[in-house]
């Protein structure tokens, strides 16, 4: 429910938002740091017990230095990350301007959604050994598989974005003199930002999700093939460093996209 | 006086599983010019279809609206609409929410910045003109509404049950703001309620409507001075009306017709 508040003050909004959120972010973030303590604790504890050939926190870390320090672990990560970048750009420059479509056109929603409904349920993955016969084993296919799992998770949710704006919020954008093209800027656009943002972020987390699989095949580089080299030598640590690595990644580019959706749609009315 | 809207037999008819249902049938009905209707009538009776045919949102099956004497072809901005939603843009603060349809009528910055304000201010919403409607509460953001609606000048205002959602107090409270604003800067106001008191309140005329098929009952005056104030809610006139608008709605003998 909505509640009345205090007039904002002429001069000091600021220290108003300062004071309150601090006051409740500082406990949790507390927790957040006993939690990964703990969870450090318990895996040293695992490894020291020897469950079968775990290797601890300090091996790992040492192991991260080694392959930091020669280079193989920012050249990995770079690899990586340029290949799920790609594919996710592409995947969401697309999927916006066509969930859109979807959601504008009546025409456009019938023509494409069979295919996008066809090829949801298809996972990425299937379609790699389809996508290295046509594309061969150079960065295309690897990019492409990436693309489509970052399309369709994000083209969904535009669409649904569009066509769950609120009607009445278009009538009243009508009935001030918006035409068309200024109901589609300033009213669906905005109200079906948040929507986008949602998919972006599943999507990013399925691209993710793709990079390991299409790197295991052919691969030169990235953080993918070092695990997979490191499986073939029973090589645990660097298997340890690669996921930590994939894992860190990934949460920053997800606190990224969060804190721009915080930002572009702090508007909103949060249950 | 001269009109300012015009039902000419207006009809309004649906499919309803395949069977025509006559949301309005043959409806006539003139506004005057600065003139506060209320239309009452159960629920069912067509009362927010006329309204959206007259806004321009719904297109009559039969006959039409003129608005200064020109028949409706669509919403514009000569026609302003609150609804009972609010229907702000939440993303927009309360400022940038009136501010809109001026930008969209490409009204110079300055001259938009002293029209919001002059409408925010008459309102009441000067302490909140930057607050987005997240952080408001009913009643204000239905005065944000009314704002953004008479920011663009129109001629007439449109209003579908715009308190139908608030509380019995706020309720009153937004009658007696809605009878300020209107004072001071005078539209012709045609206004939806199922609230017997609201209608008579608020109105020079209340239309009170019948359902199956949706027509116009009986025209009642209410020849109450204005301004409005809890003396005249309370005086044994406005009872005589209020009692006799409350028969008109709750004791109608279908297909009669009465002083129409």
């Amino acid at each position: 429910m909505p509640i009345d508040v205090q007039p904002p003050r002429i001069r000091g909004p600021e220290t108003t938002r300062a004071a309150s959120p601090p006051r409740r972010a500082i406990p949790l973030l507390a927790w957040n740091v006993i939690a990964v303590v703990l969870g450090i604790g318990i895996w040293t504890v695992l490894a020291r017990v020897g469950v079968s050939g775990l290797p601890g926190p300090q091996a790992v870390a040492v192991r991260a230095g080694e392959l930091a320090m020669d280079g193989t672990l920012l050249d990995d990560s770079i690899a990586s990350l340029r290949r799920v970048l790609i594919g996710f750009a592409l995947g969401t420059a697309l999927a916006i301007p066509v969930g859109f479509l979807m959601g504008w056109y009546q025409t456009a929603r019938g023509l494409i959604e069979p295919y996008v409904q066809f090829f949801r349920t298809i996972p990425p993955l299937a379609v790699i050994p389809l996508a290295i016969l046509l594309m061969g084993i150079g960065e295309t296919p690897k990019i492409f598989v990436i693309f489509l799992a970052a399309f369709l998770s994000c083209v969904v949710s535009t669409f649904q974005g569009v066509v769950s704006v609120d009607r009445t919020m278009i009538n009243a954008a009508r009935v001030l003199g918006a035409n068309d093209a200024v109901v589609f800027r300033r009213v669906i656009v905005p109200a079906s930002t948040p929507f986008i943002l949602v998919g972006m972020r599943v999507g990013l987390g399925a691209a993710w999700a793709t990079l390991v699989a299409a790197e295991l095949i052919a691969a030169q580089e990235g953080l993918g093939y070092r695990m997979q080299q490191a499986q073939i030598y029973y090589d645990l640590p660097s298997i340890f460093v690669g996921l930590i690595t994939i894992g860190v990644l990934g949460l920053i580019m997800d606190r990224l996209l969060l804190t721009t959706e915080k930002r572009l749609t702090g508007w909103q009315e949060r249950r | 006086m001269t009109e300012k809207i015009s039902f000419r037999s207006t009809s309004r008819t649906f499919e309803v599983g395949g069977r025509p249902f006559h949301a309005l049938q043959n409806v006539d009905l003139d506004i005057a010019d600065c003139e506060f209707v209320t239309v009452v009538g159960p629920s069912g009776c067509g009362k927010s279809t006329l309204l959206n045919i007259a806004a321009g949102l719904v297109e009559p099956t039969g006959g039409e609206v003129l608005v200064d004497s020109r028949p409706v072809r669509g919403p514009g901005p000569e026609r302003g609409v609150i609804f009972q939603q609010y229907a702000l843009f939440p993303w927009l603060t309360v400022r940038q929410n009136v501010e809109f349809g001026l930008q969209i009528a490409k009204v110079g910055r300055a001259e938009r910045r002293r029209r919001a304000q002059h409408f925010i201010d008459l309102v009441g919403l000067t302490d909140f003109a930057d607050a987005l409607p997240r952080m408001l509460s009913g009643g204000m953001r239905q005065r944000c509404a009314i704002a953004r609606a008479y920011a663009v000048d129109p001629g007439v205002l449109l209003m579908d049950e715009p308190f139908g959602a608030l509380d019995a107090l706020t309720r009153v409270q937004m009658q007696d703001q809605l009878l300020a604003t209107w004072g001071s800067e005078r539209r012709t106001v045609m206004f939806i309620t199922h609230d017997v008191d609201e209608a008579v309140y608020l109105a020079n005329r209340v239309v009170v409507m019948a359902a199956r098929p949706g027509r116009v009952h009986e025209v009642i005056d209410v020849d109450l001075p204005y301004p409005r104030t809890e003396a005249v809610r309370l005086s044994p006139e406005f009872s005589r009306i209020r009692n006799r608008v409350w028969r008109a709605v709750y004791h109608q003998t279908p297909q009669e017709g009465a002083s129409q």
